[in-house]
């Protein structure tokens, strides 16, 4: 019989010596430059980390060849961020430039530190979902390559999150990023009534939706759809196989910006709708590499120092965010779900 | 190779400066069908611009109810390596910090039972092992065991929890989140194995207000470390940041959310009113040197933060301004077993906590966790007046 609930490896196992020694007494840290950093114990002990890109989907092979560069320059340890990124742990300072110039060599992506855009957190898309409006890893691709110059070095004011998500549930912070790439649908579910009878717990798909456009049809002992009052969030193909929603024409990309997670300065903030739809044009979605480009460069050439992009929004307010990117503003991006006066502009104060 | 198992569309996915996830796919399709197939799948998908996977399917390893999502493609005739292509998660060490050696432990293991292909990692935290038949799963989780990883969480249960590098690597650190991450990870096992609650439940863990695991958004129970005294500084290396090339009242003074610190270019002196401070790490993120988190630390805890799906996004909100986070975590044990045993009683089918607080008031649920009501839960009063009041204070 196996084992069961032993839990995690231990990471005290995990950690390098001089993380074991220096715990918890780290004293301050510098940007070496992008994607390099120093941290400084109260002994006096030095740490380099050098940041490195990831795609996420990697092979045990890849796992193999980092863990043979960690083995030559790191004594055998190495950690990933909550971005997805690889950080290779350096106690010993003439193993640095050896490092960075041998991971340069073979390719990898040094970056992803200070203002920069780091990797974008992203999800499952046609790779292994079956509930995706878009797919995750190609986007993500096409996006950085683009961006890629940003990765590198910091050529903005702030930080700038981006997050990909393939389709409402939003696995990951997309609902909080300065630039979210979320998959959406734009035709309410078709309905297999053969399957929702042998497979749904028709009330349970009922109190799924949101907007309450699911009613039970007790003829066909299935469910009946309200159009107008769908707006295909898929939440009910989520509960019932009986009503799949993806649809080859239907189905593209919003993209979303303005949110936060850290509260320096101000409170987090959630992402607001930018751009309602563009299309799913694989293998490149270059509609949605310029819609990025655009919103990221218009607001790096006009936001202060440490200023992120929903910081400045509500400086410069979204009037001036829509005229100076230049984004038509159409009334999907008017709030109606719930608390959506909570949007609505209560005073004549606003600009031209 | 014929025709049809070309992929022209991902091999443009080879080009350009970004690590390639579709050289990964082909890298592991070399030696594995399953990782083949998957390639030629994707391709389809890319061609059609839709997904190929059947909805759901339970699959697990004896004694857990979570862990593992089952997978099976559409397309099994055509893709016969992937028609059970099921996804493990595996618990992460804290911090995401490995050896060498536990790594290649992992690819062995994963090499022999799955696909080779990997995500590291997972959005909620997990190691994720992408794809393998149902009948390598049991064969594949004990040799997993053999080399200590357990599996993580999915479904209606306690998801993996995550944390911020911590005191491993920060000086900001407010909480020893790693070792607070570990021992919740043990001491909650049962609820993480074996889903009995109404959803999904996600506990993340951030060393200060940064956030860097993202827990106000991403997690039903956010801890955020933080402190009650007064930010510690050191005069010399301000006036050090001000020799160098920092404009302090720029980019630090003008910039303070609560204008609670002062700067006298002159004198080069830094003064904080640290009762008006509200701890957003803003000075201390840009002079590290100078400033650091105050020597009484804790954390807050938030409550409540979840993905849109029914009704709308929502970003955890304060309940316990302040609480000590020292081993063996009691206080905060007994507030996650509290927490869950009223949305146990009260939540709907996939009820979210944070929405059940939402259906029932907060009246319901602070009283249920017996604390009382603080200014610091609220961003502003009610603009309403229609509250509610127990008869017994009508007497």
């Amino acid at each position: 019989m196996t084992r069961t609930d032993f839990g995690p490896p231990n990471y005290k196992e995990m950690l390098p010596p001089v993380i074991k020694e220096n715990y918890g007494k780290w004293k301050y840290h510098e940007r070496v430059k992008p994607g390099v950093l120093l941290h400084v114990g109260e002994s006096g002990d030095e740490l380099y980390t050098v940041r490195v890109g990831s795609g996420r989907l990697v092979s045990t092979d890849w796992i193999r060849d980092i863990c043979g560069i960690a083995e030559k320059f790191c004594g055998g340890h190495l950690r990933f961020t909550s971005r997805h990124n690889l950080e290779f742990l350096v106690s010993e300072k003439e193993k640095l430039e050896p490092l960075i110039a041998h991971l340069k060599e073979e390719g990898y992506a040094v970056g992803g530190t200070g203002h920069s855009i780091s990797n974008p957190v992203h999800t499952q898309g046609w790779i292994h979902c079956h509930t995706p409006a878009t797919d995750a890893s190609g986007i993500v691709k096409a996006v950085m390559d683009d961006l890629f110059e940003y990765f590198t070095d910091w050529k903005m004011p702030a930080h700038c999150r981006v997050s990909l998500a393939c389709c409402l549930n939003m696995c990951g912070a997309v609902h909080c990023s300065d630039i979210a790439i979320l998959g959406i649908h734009r035709k309410p579910p078709t309905i297999d009534h053969d399957i929702v009878r042998s497979k749904c717990e028709i009330p349970n798909v009922i109190a799924a939706c949101p907007t309450g456009a699911i009613r039970p049809d007790p003829k066909a002992k299935s469910l009946t759809v309200t159009d107008e009052k769908c707006m295909y969030c898929g939440n009910c193909y989520t509960m019932c196989p009986g009503m799949p929603v993806a649809d080859p024409v239907g189905d593209g990309i919003s993209i979303w910006v303005g949110g936060k997670i850290s509260s320096a300065r101000t409170p987090p903030k959630f992402s607001r709708l930018a751009i309602p739809f563009l299309p799913n044009n694989p293998p490149r979605w270059p509609e949605v590499t310029d819609a990025v480009r655009n919103i990221l460069e218009t607001w790096a050439s006009h936001a202060n120092k440490h200023e992120r992009m929903g910081e400045w929004i509500e400086r410069v307010g979204w009037e001036r965010f829509f005229s100076l990117t230049g984004i038509p503003f159409s009334v999907q991006l008017i709030d109606d779900f719930t608390l959506a006066s909570d949007t609505y502009r209560s005073t004549p104060a606003f600009k031209w | 190779m014929t025709e049809d198992s070309k992929t022209p569309l991902l091999d443009q996915l080879e080009e350009g400066p970004w690590p390639s996830f579709v050289t990964e796919m082909k890298r592991a399709g070399e030696k594995n069908e399953m990782a083949k197939d998957l390639l030629h799948q994707l391709e389809k998908s890319y061609k059609n611009k839709i997904g190929y996977w059947k909805h759901g399917g339970i699959v697990g390893v004896r004694g857990y109810g979570g862990g593992v999502i089952g997978r099976y493609t559409e397309l099994p005739e055509e893709f016969p390596a992937i028609a059970e292509f099921h996804t493990f998660r595996v618990n992460h060490p804290s911090g995401w910090f490995y050896t060498t050696d536990k790594l290649r432990q992992l690819c062995d293991v994963w090499d022999k039972h799955g696909s080779g292909l990997t995500n590291m990692h997972g959005a909620t935290g997990d190691i994720i092992l992408l794809g393998a038949p149902t009948d390598a799963l049991q064969p594949c989780f004990d040799d997993l065991a053999e080399i200590d990883f357990d599996l993580g969480g999915s479904g209606s249960d306690m998801r993996t929890p995550s944390c911020c590098v911590g005191p491993g690597r920060c000086e900001f650190a407010c909480v020893d989140t790693l070792d607070l991450l570990h021992d919740i990870t043990n001491e909650f096992q049962d609820e993480l194995h074996r889903p009995m609650f109404p959803y999904k439940s996600k506990i993340k863990i951030s060393g200060c207000a940064n956030d860097c695991v993202a827990s106000v958004a991403r997690s039903d129970f956010s801890v955020i470390g933080t402190w009650r005294d007064e930010i510690r500084m050191d005069p010399d290396e301000v006036a050090n940041y001000a020799d160098g090339n920092m404009d302090i009242q720029a980019e630090v003074v003008d910039l303070c959310p609560t204008g609670c610190i002062k700067w006298e270019a002159e004198t080069k002196t830094l003064t904080i009113d640290n009762g008006e401070c509200n701890r957003c790490m803003h000075c201390i993120n840009l002079m590290p040197k100078a400033l650091r988190p105050g020597k009484d630390q804790g954390a807050t805890i938030l409550v409540g933060g979840k993905a849109p799906i029914v009704h709308g996004a929502l970003m955890a909100w304060v309940i316990v301004p302040f609480m000590k986070m020292e081993p063996p975590y009691d206080d905060f044990k007994d507030f996650i077993r509290t927490a869950w045993e009223w949305w146990d009683e009260n939540g709907k089918m996939r009820e979210r906590i944070g929405e059940l607080i939402n259906r029932l008031g907060m009246r319901a649920f602070l009283k249920a966790m017996d604390l009382p009501p603080v200014p610091q839960m609220i961003s502003a009063p009610r603009a309403n007046p229609y509250y509610f009041w127990d008869p017994e204070e009508v007497k």
